[in-house]
């Protein structure tokens, strides 16, 4: 787990923010920290993933950010040809994988492949969290990111 | 299921009306004279005053306001009016069963199902949001790329085909039935415009597992069609399509954000389905011929295995042009071109052409259809089914 990633996606696009009424601050925050957090219920242990303000199985609001491994498996993927942002003009093509996390109760996150634009993406293949930091000052922000495990 | 339970053949669509369908950004007139426009049409086609509407019922936030239609059209009350929540085209079948429940709940006598679209108007063609913060949900997707209805959906796609073996021919066949029925079809955007495997195998990739040919269109033009009761329906211009079953559903969790919904692989149809043959009292061997809302071919995919027309391990065999294609095929699919050929309006033109199929004026006709299906909206929340009929299904 290092940041030695230069920007897998240019400048431009979207930077991540919590949702008007605050649910998923602390991720983010976490993720600037270099730490991969994911949402869980005190009362029941239940992982659920993106936040919510209750848990799902239990209905109990006393919720924490549990840190995990950073290790998880590829559930999907794509290849994106079209740039359907102008920040993507010169970066096609590029992979986006959905990533699933075994100690987390297989709760998913999306990410970008870093490495080759063109390799082979496999269903199943481990991968290991990236943190990308970006942008500077107030708006600097990381994104989390996935790379095959040797 | 009680007698209290059901809308079988208890209402029925009358009219349908609809705009010319134009290219997006082609149509010489804005939005809401489209609408305008496709609603007359329909009054007409039911042979009613379009003053007689006294129910509206629209889905995937509409922009135009039925107090605002009623007015242009000084009608003399407006009982009814509804929104079917989610985007896309998960409620076009839906606003139609609620058009069905307002008159049978006695609030309307004619409800008027309607959408209008003049993508030209309002912006975005495969463009994604570009608002400097993704706030919330779209802060897990957008900040990497993530950003298209097209882009959200591959993922689903391709985690199909990885669990069931499903090949990209089975994709393809989707997209050359519906263009092969368009060209039967004058009122179609891509009539004249034929499509070959070739042309398809060659198309650019949009993602992965989409070339151009699996992403539907984007269109101007408005639809609209009317909901009356069986009484009512019996005695009018039109023989009338009668509804034996329409309804709306979300699977377990299905709107868990970030692409968590525990069920990933699929068109969100699998608690509704069973729901839907329940209420009309027919099962997937029974339908003559079916329209189903292709956003993208891969969502029409899981539809039809959702539907219970093939099983999910047996797509590459069932899924071929032969047998989509009308008359002839084993299930004529998409028979007026649908969103990828037709017209993307939302699917509504869908609902039109099970219509048609009923009334025996399709221009790929399938004989004696009688048990005419539509699906709309896959992979999205909610999504919405109907099951319309030339035979009503119960004592007249």
């Amino acid at each position: 787990m290092s940041a030695e990633v230069g920007s897998y996606l240019p400048e431009g696009l979207p930077r991540p923010g919590p949702a008007i009424d605050g649910l998923g601050a602390e991720f983010w925050e976490a993720a600037k920290r270099h730490e991969l957090v994911v949402q869980q219920c005190r009362a029941c242990g239940a992982f659920q993933w993106g936040p919510e303000w209750i848990c799902y199985q239990c209905h109990s609001d006393d919720l924490t950010y549990t840190r995990v491994s950073g290790r998880g498996i590829i559930y999907s993927w794509e290849r994106v040809w079209h740039p359907v942002h102008p920040a993507l003009q010169e970066a096609t093509p590029y992979i986006v994988v959905l990533v699933e996390l075994p100690d987390a109760g297989n709760v998913r996150m999306a990410g970008n492949l870093l490495g080759d634009r063109t390799q082979d993406v496999v269903i199943g293949a481990e991968v290991e969290v990236v943190f990308e930091d970006k942008g500077e000052g107030d708006e600097a922000y990381t994104l989390v990111q996935w790379r095959v495990v040797e | 299921m009680s007698e209290q339970a059901t809308m079988r053949g208890k209402a029925a669509i009358v009219g349908i009306g609809e705009t010319t369908y134009y290219k997006r950004g082609q149509s010489p007139d804005p939005e809401f004279k489209l609408v305008l426009d496709a609603i007359q049409l329909a009054a007409e086609d039911a042979g009613i005053d379009v003053r007689d509407i006294d129910g509206f019922a629209a889905y995937a936030n509409d922009r135009n306001d039925p107090s605002r239609l009623m007015t242009a059209f000084g009608s003399k009350d407006m009982t009814f009016n509804n929104m079917v929540w989610g985007g896309g085209g998960g409620g076009g079948s839906a606003a139609v069963a609620n058009a069905v429940a307002a008159v049978l709940a006695g609030y309307s006598k004619y409800v008027v199902v309607y959408r209008g679209l003049a993508q030209g108007q309002f912006g975005r063609f495969g463009q994604g949001p570009q608002t400097a913060v993704a706030a919330g949900p779209g802060a897990f997707t957008a900040p990497y790329g993530l950003l298209s209805p097209a882009q959200s959906f591959a993922m689903r796609i391709r985690r199909f085909m990885h669990e069931h073996g499903a090949e990209q021919s089975a994709l393809r066949a989707i997209s050359m039935a519906t263009y092969r029925h368009a060209q039967s079809n004058p009122r179609a955007v891509m009539y004249g415009r034929e499509l070959t495997e070739e042309m398809y195998d060659n198309s650019r990739m949009i993602v992965e597992p989409f070339h151009l040919f699996d992403c539907c269109q984007e269109n101007d033009g408005a639809a609209a069609l009317i909901v009356t009761t069986a009484e009512r329906a019996k005695d009018m211009k039109q023989k009338p399509a009668w509804v034996l079953s329409a309804a709306q559903g979300s699977d377990y969790r299905q709107a868990a954000t970030a692409h968590n919904s525990p069920d990933y692989a699929t068109s969100n149809f699998k608690t509704l389905a069973p729901r839907l043959y329940a209420m009309a009292g027919v099962g997937p061997e029974d339908v003559d011929v079916l329209q189903s809302y292709e956003n993208f071919t891969g969502g029409v995919l899981m539809s039809i295995v959702e539907h219970g027309f093939c099983e999910p391990d047996e797509v590459n065999d069932f899924f071929t042009l032969e047998n989509f294609s009308a008359p002839e095929g084993k299930l004529p699919l998409n028979t007026s071109g649908g969103n990828l050929a037709e017209c993307y309006m939302h699917g509504l033109e869908l609902v039109h052409e099970a219509v048609r199929q009923v009334r025996g004026e399709s221009t790929c006709q399938v004989p004696d259809a009688n048990v005419s299906m539509v699906t709309s909206g896959p992979m999205v929340q909610p999504v919405s089914d109907l099951i319309l009929a030339a035979d009503r299904g119960v004592d007249a």
